[in-house]
């Protein structure tokens, strides 16, 4: 019998160095360069999150559910609502860029997660645009160190070319722990559902 | 690999009709007690709308923006604070003492923990020691989320609705609230809400138990299209006072039916037409047979949860958000006084509407010499104080969280007096800790005095803040200047007036009614 956990994933990184085209690329196998607003042209636009399962071995499938940062991490506005329960973070930067930009932002993530996250939480650092290493100015070496000083997994990828791009989410998938965490599926909720109750409810007044 | 959308796209709004729920305040009060440790005069939020609108935090600016966005609207949304929320966020102590920008709650809030803290660090030892000190408390604060308006959602009330339909409940986890209670006669009982529940209830005695049954079946198998059921009573014109003669309620039932099931917060209702009280009770004991134990819910993590989730609805939908952006100036154009914009930190940013809290025009501040407009008018004042247990409140088996009604004419006021309590059962505070909060609409010029009568319920209080907030509403609907301003949260002790101002304000903004379309159902083939 095989068996599928979900775990809440989720995103962070600066403005467009690639988290939702990681995405894309794995959820869909896509990849656009337009890029206007781009969670509207990716298809994110009105999602809460996109789901996508990977199988592990005949036995064994875990399902993502992939957050997205709905653009709220610019302007300092990404709410402690959308770290709650996450059971992974992939944290991208972009290679092409010095690495006082993207990548120290990453950095700053990880500083983050930390203080705000379950302290279980599978952390993956990922230098995307690899397709473009020609112009890279954030080496893979930094990269690594990094992960390998904070404990956290690391991968380069392109949402691109696609390089990458399924291997990491694997890696991830590798990592989580076998037992169901408490994530927000309905099934796992401590408390009262409340979805779609209120249509099965026959109103006897007009309230 | 299977792939899945998830969206909450395919909201369609269809109708929700949708209940007045009238807003009690009493006269403004001369002056405000000086031993409170919080004063509040800058409530909470910005929300402000704009095309590209522009909004702050709190709820009702939230659930807007939500909407707004979901409806193709360019929202773009600020907040002064660094958090989400505004008045009616939760928060912790780290969160709070960070900001510099916290509201004027918060950091008096914040001073005050952190001092109370320090001393009984000093101090050491003692009771305080645990939670008050270390990890859950003084070091990051974060197993609290500290509530700044109590209220609880109504289990059938139009804020579920608005959750279910908007998809927002995939952010948030509920869990009930344990019990529901009322003060009669110097002691709280269970408010009962089928008439199986008014035979056992303690409230009453037999006779009037017979009553209050014939009552309770009354509104059980009352049908608005089925004059039978009616009894000859057409609720549309005869007065609340008049249905209770007919079944010949006691006053004191009277009192836990008007204030603990209706909710209303004074006598008002009586000698008013008596549907929007029936329809109250209906709601109250729909929202009881939901689930159970109370008609009431609550978020895991506290209320500052609920903005946030819309928040997220509206930035899923292309909302912008910015937190930490102080307000320096509401722009209008000088000639025809019409919005322009707003100024924050020397960048115009420009927008034809804006939709805000009252803290963002003027409220509490003196008007400028020479000019402004008075946009927002105090309609009354609440004062709350936040009281830290360690033990249940006495009285309720124990519950780890309850609603507690203390009817006015119980304690000879004008205004009910609510005790919210909840605790770390719903990750709002550290193990074995209560958080319970006891509000009411000031009357007098000692208002920590008013509400001596629900502290005396709560048994020894570990710690206790004390707010006295200002209410403020807008002194004109914003149509002639596209400046639409929300109302400050009120004292009730749910969220349906809140919805109210919702629906009021979008109604102002757009032109037209908001209409809520159910969400298509899905059925499997």
């Amino acid at each position: 019998m095989s068996r599928t956990t979900s775990f809440k994933l989720v995103l962070l990184g600066e403005s467009a160095v690639g988290k939702s085209s990681l995405v894309l690329r794995f959820v869909r196998n896509e990849f656009s360069d337009f890029r206007i607003n781009h969670r509207v042209s990716i298809g994110f636009a009105g999602a809460a999150f996109l789901t996508q399962t990977v199988n592990l071995d005949d036995n064994t499938a875990v399902k993502f559910e992939i957050w997205d940062t709905a653009g709220q991490e610019r302007y300092k506005s990404l709410a402690p609502i959308y770290f709650r329960n996450s059971n992974a973070a992939v944290i991208v930067y972009d290679i092409t860029q010095p690495p006082e930009t993207s990548f120290e932002k990453a950095k700053t993530w990880v500083r983050e997660l930390q203080r705000q996250a379950d302290p279980g939480i599978v952390i993956m650092l990922v230098g995307n645009k690899l397709d473009l290493s020609a112009s890279r100015k954030t080496s893979t070496e930094l990269g690594k160190q990094f992960a390998d000083e904070e404990g956290l997994l690391f991968a380069e990828a392109s949402a691109k070319s696609g390089e990458g791009v399924e291997g990491l989410f694997m890696e991830i998938a590798r990592k989580l722990p076998a037992n169901p965490p408490p994530t927000r599926t309905p099934a796992s909720r401590q408390g009262v559902r409340v979805e779609g109750q209120a249509e099965e409810t026959p109103s006897a007044c007009n309230c | 690999m299977d792939e899945e959308y998830d969206v909450s796209a395919n909201v369609a709004w269809t109708s929700l009709s949708h209940t007045p729920v009238a807003t009690t305040t009493s006269p403004p009060m001369a002056s405000s007690a000086t031993h409170s440790i919080l004063h509040t005069s800058h409530l909470a939020l910005i929300w402000m709308i704009a095309d590209p609108h522009l909004q702050g935090t709190g709820l009702t600016e939230c659930i807007l923006s939500g909407l707004l966005s979901v409806d193709g609207q360019k929202v773009l949304h600020m907040d002064r604070n660094d958090y989400y929320g505004g008045a009616s966020a939760s928060l912790n102590l780290t969160q709070v003492s960070n900001s510099g920008l916290a509201s004027l709650v918060a950091r008096r809030t914040a001073v005050v923990f952190e001092k109370e803290v320090r001393r009984r660090q000093e101090r050491g030892g003692g009771d305080w020691d645990q939670p008050w000190t270390g990890r859950s408390y003084s070091a990051t604060g974060e197993d609290y989320a500290v509530d700044l308006i109590p209220k609880f959602i109504l289990a059938s009330g139009e804020l579920t609705r608005m959750l279910v339909h908007t998809d927002v409940t995939r952010y948030l986890e509920f869990k009930q609230i344990a019990g529901s209670y009322v003060y009669r006669d110097g002691r709280i009982s269970k408010v009962p809400s089928t008439e199986m529940e008014a035979v056992r209830s303690p409230l009453m005695g037999l006779f009037e138990k017979r009553r209050a049954r014939n009552f309770f079946m009354f509104l059980q198998s009352w049908r608005e299209d089925d004059p039978a059921t009616h009894q000859g009573l057409d609720v549309n014109t005869c007065l609340m006072k008049d249905v209770y003669a007919k079944f010949g309620l006691e006053p004191g039932t009277q009192d836990f039916v008007g204030h603990a099931m209706a909710l209303w917060l004074d006598d008002d209702y009586k000698t008013k037409p008596a549907r929007p009280t029936i329809d109250r009770i209906i709601l109250y004991t729909q929202s009881m047979a939901r689930y159970g134990k109370s008609p009431y819910i609550y978020p895991l993590y506290g209320l500052g949860e609920l903005p946030q989730a819309f928040a997220r609805l509206s930035a899923i939908y292309g909302g912008t958000y910015m937190l930490d952006k102080k307000i320096e100036s509401v722009n209008v154009d000088p000639e025809t006084g019409k919005f322009t914009g707003v100024t924050s930190a020397g960048e115009t940013v420009r927008a034809k509407k804006v939709i805000g809290d009252p803290s963002y025009f003027g409220a509490g501040k003196e008007l400028e010499e020479g000019g402004g407009k008075m946009r927002v008018v105090e309609t009354g004042k609440v004062v709350r104080a936040i009281c830290i247990l360690k033990h249940p409140i006495p009285g309720t088996d124990d519950a780890d969280s309850a609603q507690i009604i203390i009817p006015q004419n119980q304690v000879g006021r004008k205004n009910d007096i609510y005790i919210a309590a909840v605790s770390s059962a719903h990750n709002v505070a550290a193990q074995n800790v209560w958080i319970a909060m006891v509000s009411t609409i000031v009357e007098t010029s000692v208002p920590e005095r008013e509400i001596l009568p629900g502290l005396q319920l709560l048994g020894s209080v570990l710690d206790k803040f004390v707010s006295i907030t200002p209410l403020y509403a807008p002194t004109a609907p914003g149509s002639d200047d596209h400046v639409y301003i929300t109302k400050t949260y009120d004292a009730t002790s749910h969220f349906e007036t809140v919805v109210e101002d919702v629906f009021d304000v979008w109604h102002r903004v757009k032109g037209e009614p908001l209409v809520l379309k159910k969400r298509e159902v899905q059925v499997e083939a």
